[in-house]
């Protein structure tokens, strides 16, 4: 009911702004024409494809007392308005009224004379024609601006740069020999504060430079725990490695840091 | 080789009357003088001189055709002389078959114009649906907006066709209101009369 919308010759909206204007006294009941809304309701109902039966009981209600309403005003209410006035002020409003009435007619009658006079008028009838479309000027242009304005089309674009997209991996040899010239002057360091300001893939690649170092046996490396940093120490000896495996640690415990440290590396 | 003598000089706007001739004819309305004006690329004092020319040409009982100042515009018909042939040939679809209802109803709105349904049938105190209706499809009247309060009724007014079809250069040539009709003092005097009769 609240979203069915009409549009009639004395009101154009939604029903219950309709209702809600009737009641207020802001519209005519006489006015309304009660079969197009009945009309705009079924076309309505039909659209939806269901039938609503407490939408349709509803809609019964209201329109049947929009009816009463309207029958109501049609007659008594003139009736009363008239009835309210004095018989002199009735008879001078009715008077009124049909003289404006009259004056109507007459002038109807006026037209009609004057269209018989008119008969013999011809004239041609149809549609206007189409008006032509507006014809689109361009402002007036300086030839050399349009010419630089080309020239600057025509210089070719700077060539884009494609080196990010090709990986440069600097040689493993490079950090061999820095890490071995470093452990010739310290007996430890830490990876990560000596690799901190490198790319990635020099830090990538110093790593495996560690692992080279760590097969032959040049170093040692140590992680207190997993993300540490990776401590780098000199490698006393290959015999000094096997012996701190047996005076500490099980060999289980040895293959663990072994697998640690390589893994971790 | 010498251009020939001419013994009367041609009008200076002759070749605007001729361009205006032609507008005309295209027209299926009238045309004011502004607008035939701005499609002459001429000004609106030359265009008006040149159609007083045409105007003297085209006079009644000297031309099939007649140029006539109708509906705030100028416009050529047919001369009356042939209307008679013009009706064996054609139809009048916009004032043949005019009600009583549809004329009144006609009446207010050129008089109140633009005027809503409900204002036509307080006047004439019946219904005004289908008179409109017919005023419309005829092309007499047209709509107009609505009326002011919120859900206002449509209000309707009179078309440019209506006062050529009525031959009305504008709707100032509509006799006045006042004029018409009984006066309103004789008619309240006719009431108490037949007030008093019945009282009696």
């Amino acid at each position: 009911m609240r979203e069915l919308e009409l549009a009639l010759d004395a009101f154009e909206g939604p029903f219950d702004l309709l209702l809600t204007l009737l009641l207020n006294e802001e519209l005519e009941p006489r006015e309304v024409d009660v079969a197009a809304i009945v009309l705009s309701f079924v076309e309505h109902a039909a659209e939806r494809g269901e039938l609503d039966l407490e939408a349709c009981g509803e809609f019964l209600v209201l329109v049947s007392a929009l009816l009463e309403l309207k029958a109501r005003g049609l007659f008594p209410g003139e009736a009363a308005e008239l009835g309210e006035l004095e018989p002199e002020e009735a008879a001078e409003e009715l008077a009124r009224r049909l003289a404006e009435y009259r004056r109507m007619k007459e002038a109807a009658a006026w037209l009609l004379e004057r269209l018989a006079g008119e008969q013999d008028r011809w004239f041609r009838l149809g549609p206007a024609p189409l008006a032509p479309r507006g014809e689109r000027r361009l402002a007036p242009q300086d030839p050399a601006a349009l010419a630089s304005a080309i020239r600057l089309l025509a210089v070719p674009p700077p060539t884009v740069s494609l080196g990010h997209m090709a990986l440069r991996f600097p040689p493993v040899s490079q950090f061999l020999e820095r890490f071995r010239a470093l452990l010739h002057r310290r007996r430890r360091f830490d990876f990560d504060s000596e690799v901190g300001g490198l790319s990635r893939v020099e830090q990538a690649v110093a790593l495996l430079a560690l692992l080279e170092l760590r097969k032959a046996g040049e170093i040692e490396l140590s992680q207190a725990a997993p993300f540490a940093p990776i401590r780098i120490s000199k490698a006393e000896s290959p015999r000094s490695a096997a012996t701190s495996v047996e005076e500490g640690m099980t060999p289980l415990d040895s293959e663990r840091m072994d697998t640690w440290t390589a893994r971790s590396a | 080789m010498d251009s020939p003598l001419r013994l009367i000089a041609p009008n200076p706007v002759d070749r605007l009357a001729r361009t205006i001739e032609a507008l005309l004819v295209v027209a299926s309305a009238p045309l004011s003088a502004a607008e035939l004006a701005e499609a002459a690329d001429d000004d609106v004092e030359r265009v008006e001189t040149a159609l007083g020319l045409l105007a003297e040409r085209y006079v009644d009982h000297r031309s099939g055709i007649v140029l006539e100042r109708v509906a705030g515009g100028y416009a050529f018909r047919a001369s009356r002389e042939a209307a008679e042939a013009c009706a064996r040939l054609f139809e009048r679809p916009v004032e043949r078959g005019l009600s009583q209802a549809a004329l009144e109803t006609l009446a207010i709105v050129a008089y109140l114009g633009p005027c809503s349904r409900p204002e036509v049938a307080r006047i004439r105190g019946v219904a005004a649906d289908s008179a409109v209706a017919s005023l419309v499809e005829r092309g007499l009247i047209t709509e107009s907006g609505r009326e002011n309060a919120p859900g206002g009724a449509v209000r309707y007014r009179t078309t440019p066709l209506f006062e050529r079809v009525f031959g009305l250069d504008s709707l100032a040539a509509l006799p006045r209101l006042d004029d018409l009709g009984e006066d309103e003092g004789m008619i309240r005097e006719r009431l108490l009369e037949v007030a008093s009769a019945r009282a009696s």
